[in-house]
């Protein structure tokens, strides 16, 4: 007897789903094995990981995912293929959970929800959530953002941080929420907001990239430290996770880090040759003198 | 993979779970507490409620007049000046991808026209979707009314009616029962491109979803919530539509449809 129509689907979507669990074999095995890697960028996360149109992809964060694969490379004694694959805050950890994306290399905060999801390399750069204003603005610290316009991009840890502040000081932000960081930076240009508070290198990379550079400046206390990490797959055994690691170990180790942060974060970058101008902090310092993967919330204990 | 849907019980503020699942928005005069993802889903989808049902009271009223105007006789030069406006409305809003026109009501017109800018962002978007939808049953009355016999409105100018009264009384009420399955498209259409309101700030449904998958890691349990929401409304329009077309038949004029929706 033929089954109905109706447990057809089932069998068949649940055959699906079958072929989506199995895949997951080693990230290092399935990279070997197919001699590619996906990596993992974005379009505008500062100058961490953005785009240079054409599908070329650079920035702190990607340059660093090249050196880890030209290692790889030596390790695998065969090329890699690097394809690009552009990622948001929204489908970053999906897309390296099922498999698309091998090696996320943005602007991701490690934090212990995540990490129960997807692991996370070394901590590459610590980032501090900062107050963009006008550069004629009066606004020096937050408690003058009371009853002000201030613009976030919506999908981030920065809403919540926002709302949490409100709550705890009793007082009201009037708060817009961009679509993406460009979005939420253009209200600040319009004037539609009086701040926008975001990840220190997001705002240094938004407003290098402004018409008028000088236009803006960074005011204000750090409001969140949160170690920003390159992405991948949760494997046991781990043995990707180590290799990217002591990859990048070495790169701490023998000063290349320090050269690239100075060459994405104070020197003049690619398209346009702007400068983010933004000095070395010593939580980042700390993150490379002693590499380790703690969440952010081992940061806020501190 | 299991789904975690004990997660809109847990505090917006806190890693703490709320045991009647709802917080600060429905206490029920039992205390303050802190507000709850459920609170905060309900209140988005209020705002997606909002929106729809301004920007459709918007389409409704522009678009039945510009589409009734698209079909006057062109014998004087009003109604010559008439035609041509209406026509324009309707290419330029049909013509024009409804997230740019969204921003364009945003962050370009508010430009030209500073008092803009003092609107708030619900207004405006509630203004570009009601402007696009307007379009879309503009044209679809247009049909409509094309779609009756011309006899129709030789008749009613033979008994002496106005150009009006031949609208009012003979024309609109038949054509506007021809078209309601389509209107009820787009009335559940406004519904679910209600979500580009997201875009510009609105704390809709859709920028709910992209806000709390990000906080609670629970994307999956986020979507499937504001999914369900959003066929809840997309299809209660749906029956509303069936129920007003069932109400307003009348036997022998136009061919009865089988089940009242399209």
């Amino acid at each position: 007897m033929k089954p109905s129509k109706f447990v057809q689907v089932i069998l068949f979507s649940s055959s699906l789903l079958g072929i989506v669990c199995t895949t997951q074999a080693g990230t290092l095995e399935k990279i070997a094995e197919t001699k590619t890697i996906t990596m993992g960028v974005r379009d505008s996360s500062g100058a961490l990981s953005y785009t240079l149109g054409d599908g070329k992809y650079t920035g702190f964060h990607v340059e660093i995912c090249k050196r880890v694969i030209a290692d790889l490379e030596k390790k695998l004694k065969t090329s890699i293929k690097v394809e690009y694959q552009s990622v948001t805050s929204q489908n970053r950890i999906p897309l390296v959970q099922n498999g698309t994306v091998d090696l996320e290399c943005g602007s991701t905060t490690n934090n212990a929800t995540r990490q129960k999801d997807v692991s996370f390399a070394v901590t590459t750069y610590v980032e501090e959530v900062r107050i963009a204003v006008k550069a004629d603005s009066n606004i020096t610290s937050i408690a003058q953002l009371v009853n002000k316009k201030v613009a976030t991009t919506t999908g981030t840890t920065s809403v919540q941080l926002l709302r949490k502040h409100e709550r705890a000081n009793g007082v009201n932000f009037e708060e817009i929420f961009g679509k993406d960081h460009a979005d939420s930076f253009l209200l600040l240009e319009s004037g539609r907001a009086d701040a926008f508070v975001m990840d220190g290198s997001i705002l240094a990379g938004n407003i290098a990239n402004a018409k008028n550079p000088k236009d803006f400046k960074i005011v204000g206390e750090v409001l969140s430290v949160e170690p920003i990490a390159i992405m991948m797959r949760k494997d046991s055994p781990a043995s990707f996770k180590t290799e990217v690691d002591n990859s990048i170990k070495a790169m701490m180790k023998d000063g290349t880090i320090a050269k690239m942060y100075k060459q994405w974060f104070q020197d003049p970058i690619p398209p346009k040759g702007n400068r983010v101008g933004l000095e070395l902090s010593e939580n980042t310092k700390n993150a490379w003198a002693n590499p380790n993967d703690k969440p952010a919330e081992d940061y806020i204990k501190k | 993979m299991s789904l975690d849907f004990q997660i809109f019980c847990k505090s917006t503020f806190e890693d703490t779970y709320s045991p009647r699942c709802f917080g600060e928005f429905f206490q029920f005069g039992q205390g303050t507490a802190d507000p709850t993802y459920l609170d905060w889903l309900l209140t988005a989808w209020g705002w997606t409620i909002s929106v729809s049902a301004l920007a459709l009271f918007i389409a409704l009223v522009i678009g039945i007049t510009i589409g009734t105007l698209r079909t006057i006789s062109n014998e004087t030069f009003l109604s010559k000046v008439l035609i041509f406006f209406s026509n324009a409305w309707v290419e330029l809003f049909r013509n024009i991808p409804v997230l740019v026109q969204v921003f364009l009501w945003y962050h370009v017109i508010p430009m030209l026209i500073p008092i803009l800018k003092n609107f708030p962002s619900f207004l405006l978007v509630s203004i570009a979707l009601g402007f696009f939808t307007s379009a879309r049953i503009a044209e679809q009355m247009k049909a409509g009314i094309f779609s009756l016999p011309k006899g129709q409105r030789m008749a009613a100018q033979s008994l002496g009616m106005t150009k009006v009264q031949t609208y009012r009384y003979i024309l609109l009420p038949m054509a506007m029962r021809i078209v309601i399955p389509p209107l009820t498209s787009e009335c559940m259409n406004i519904v679910k491109n209600s979500a580009v309101a997201f875009a510009v700030s609105v704390s809709e449904l859709t920028l709910f979803a992209m806000q709390t998958q990000e906080e609670t890691s629970k994307g999956i349990e986020m979507y499937l919530g504001v999914t369900a929401l959003y066929i809840v409304t997309a299809f209660s329009v749906n029956r509303v539509m069936a129920w007003i077309e069932r109400k307003t038949r009348i036997p022998g004029f136009i061919a009865p449809s089988s089940q009242g929706s399209h």
